[in-house]
């Protein structure tokens, strides 16, 4: 970044770039970004999940001039906002519609890293600093959640926390230290305060910024996986490639026109999305002695809870088991080491495998909000196994080899059998008659996805990545 | 590391290697320092620490199946008075729980180391808060209670992520709570009246 003697823009504009890189950084990351000209519809989500942080940022702000972190004043506050503050309701409900959008959104761009293999050829750094975005992200869900003082608000934080204390030895110690009392309290309320609006909020936008800066050094990938910076013009210009200025700025205009139609709809018409946005139980405030009778987290940590409620051998084990399901999100660009990135030119058992993950995801998730019956318990377990197993077939699948496959296969038909023979209790009758039917997902799953392709052959081709991106217009 | 030609001349890289350390070093207790405090302003205030004295209650009123909610330490103690029907179904649950003999010796005092886990076997005296995560468990006193199942026979259900409890706060398999609900130290000041949160002098 050298020092111009004398800038390309004049007036205002060019004192300025001459004492700081302002053209340098426009044509670096939008004039001069050539990005991937196949871009489709997946590709809006980031710039979608920038929108979203604004919104957040923004309404959040406001939101702290009338809000009062204090047990004793928060609920009133908060009502104070909905009902006495001109436009109070709004700013509100901006900001709840807002953090379930920041996560339908930032589920959506996560799940197109995985389909074209986003995570692959040198982009493995911003796929582990998107994935700490999304761990900050969740601290920030959850922090939030406590300010109203509602009965979710309490009894959520009081889960969460205790989940530090079932670590062996330092757990007491741990939530002790997190909740500066030995109840839920004051103390907690305000520290958790002093994160959300503060610290937490710096570290996300600070984290943006660095995931942008390794895309860009990179480079985008794209729907085929297709590498443009491989083939250039004279100038240098990759041949895929289009100016991200103007052509992508325009394009994403009217997507983000859409997407505010959708946020502002929901926002005016079911600003609580029938409880799944903002719990009916807490418009009730917090009451230490009394749980409410119907308790499950906002619908984005509900597939994490699933797991946390069927892993049973210990509390600690369903701690680990919960933190695991996104450790392991970490680990998968080092787990699926196929050289080709986008599905659509790897095996149909990949296809498949990738299809049932995101289902499971999906079930897993509406199991966490339905109570605990024999069945949905078992079916939450059985889910579990297969979103844990998903990554180890994701890993067995780096190679499009039968053998393989049925090495793999037999590996995770022997740990299921394990687990069930470690849970089986004859004198339990219902759970013992639901861990008999509800076999066959597990093992459904594993057919699928290792036994018959390592049979058919047609569901184990590769097909050739072109040298060029496709492109239908 | 490298040095550009010029460097090479003056510099004498072991003892700017030491320097670096040193100041690194330096740094480092520095920042800890600094950090010690601010951790430190995480633990319980004084006045959080104070609060926690023991609570009278008085059970004169109780009626069988009845549940009392006090607050002991920040935390809903019940007091539960048991019908006889209760007490003589508790014996059919035994070889569904997880403890049914009271061995894991920390969640009751040595009085409450029976089936009835109390001093008094109609009057359950307990900490309500579930033992996976801290929520506190609904009462559900109803045989066969209808989300319960057939064979339901009394107890507490956790709607967190549902734990099962018998009517002497046993917990049963297969479920996330490892150990049976809390028994605190309690004792009779006299038959009406009971203090949660000290054994009393005779134990
Ligand atoms: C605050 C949340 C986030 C923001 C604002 C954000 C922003 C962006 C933007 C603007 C892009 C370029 C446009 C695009 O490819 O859609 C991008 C790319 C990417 N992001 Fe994120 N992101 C966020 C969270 C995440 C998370 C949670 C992950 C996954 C763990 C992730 C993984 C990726 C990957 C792999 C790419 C490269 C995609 C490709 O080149 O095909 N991001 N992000
Ligand atoms: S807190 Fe009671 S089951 Fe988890």
């Amino acid at each position: 970044m050298a020092a111009k003697e004398k800038s390309e823009l004049n007036g205002v504009l060019g004192w300025v770039d001459e004492r700081f890189p302002l053209m340098e950084t426009w044509k670096a990351h939008m004039s001069e970004y050539y990005a991937p000209k196949n871009f489709n519809v997946w590709y809006y989500f980031g710039v979608l999940a920038m929108v979203v942080l604004v919104i957040q940022i923004v309404s959040g702000i406001f939101l702290t001039m009338h809000y009062k972190p204090d047990t004793e004043l928060a609920f009133a506050s908060v009502e104070y906002i909905m009902r006495d503050v001109p436009g109070g309701w709004f700013i509100r409900y901006m900001h709840a519609t807002g953090a379930s959008a920041f996560f339908v959104v930032v589920y959506f761009h996560m799940f197109r890293g995985v389909m074209y293999g986003s995570y692959k050829g040198k982009r493995e750094l911003i796929w582990l600093v998107g994935m700490v975005i999304y761990l900050a992200l969740m601290a920030e869900a959850f922090m939030g959640y406590l300010l109203p003082w509602g009965q979710m608000s309490f009894w959520g934080a009081q889960v969460i926390i205790n989940l530090f204390q079932t670590i062996p030895f330092i757990g007491d110690g741990l939530s002790l230290f997190i909740r500066g009392d030995f109840v839920i309290g004051d103390a907690t309320l305000n520290r958790l305060f002093a994160f959300h609006v503060a610290a937490v909020p710096l570290v996300l936008v600070g984290l943006v910024f660095v995931h942008i800066v390794a895309l860009h050094t990179v480079g985008s990938n794209n729907p085929d996986g297709v590498e443009i910076k491989k083939l250039k013009d004279d100038k240098g210009v990759p041949l895929d490639g289009i100016p991200f200025h103007p052509y992508y700025t325009v394009h994403d205009i009217p997507a983000i026109v859409v997407f505010l139609m959708v946020f502002f709809a929901v926002l005016f018409f079911v600003p609580e999305m029938s409880g799944y946005f903002l719990e009916y139980a807490n418009f009730e405030p917090a009451n230490p002695l009394k749980t409410p009778e119907h308790i499950a987290p906002v619908w984005y940590f509900t597939p994490f809870y699933t797991v946390l409620r069927a892993v049973t051998l210990s509390p600690f084990m369903g701690t680990l088991a919960m933190f695991g399901a996104i450790a392991c999100l970490f680990a998968l660009p080092f787990l699926d080491r196929n050289p080709i990135k986008s599905w659509r030119y790897r095996t149909t058992a990949h296809m498949l495998n990738l299809a049932i993950f995101a289902a499971v995801f999906i079930i897993l998730g509406y199991l966490g909000v339905k109570s605990v019956s024999p069945e949905y318990k078992e079916m939450g377990v059985r889910m579990t196994e297969i979103y844990f197993m998903f990554f180890a077939v994701i890993f067995i699948h780096s190679k499009a080899n039968a053998s393989r496959y049925i090495t793999g296969f037999i590996v995770l038909m022997i740990a299921i059998i394990l687990i069930d023979v470690i849970r089986y209790n004859g004198e339990d009758p219902i759970t013992a008659a639901q861990i008999k039917w509800q076999w066959i997902w597990p093992v459904g799953y594993l057919a699928l996805t290792l036994l018959i392709p390592a049979f058919v052959k047609s569901w184990n081709t590769e097909g050739t990545v072109p040298e060029r991106v496709t492109y239908e217009h | 590391m490298s040095y550009s030609d010029s460097d090479s001349k003056t510099v004498d890289p072991k003892r700017r290697r030491m320097l670096v350390a040193s100041t690194a070093g330096v740094g480092v207790v520095g920042a800890a320092a600094f950090a010690a405090p601010l951790l430190a302003s995480w633990m319980p205030s004084a006045r959080a620490l104070n609060a926690g004295a023991p609570v009278d209650v008085n059970i004169s009123k109780i009626e069988p199946g009845q549940l009392l909610r006090v607050i002991w330490q920040g935390k809903p103690v019940w007091i539960v008075s048991r019908s006889q029907e209760m007490l003589d179904a508790l014996e059919s649950n035994e070889k569904l729980l997880a403890d049914p003999n009271c061995s894991v010796t920390a969640q009751q005092p040595e009085y409450a180391r029976n089936a009835t886990r109390s001093r008094k076997p109609e009057i359950l005296v307990t900490v309500g808060i579930c033992t996976h995560l801290g929520c506190s468990p609904t009462y559900i006193p109803d045989f066969g209670d209808a989300s319960m199942g057939a064979d339901w026979k009394g107890g507490f259900y956790c709607p967190c992520h549902g734990s099962r409890f018998d009517m002497s706060g046993r917990v049963f398999k297969n479920v996330p709570a490892p150990t049976n609900l809390l028994v605190p130290p309690y004792y009779y000041k006299s038959d009406d009246l009971i203090l949660v949160g000290e054994s009393g002098g005779k134990a």
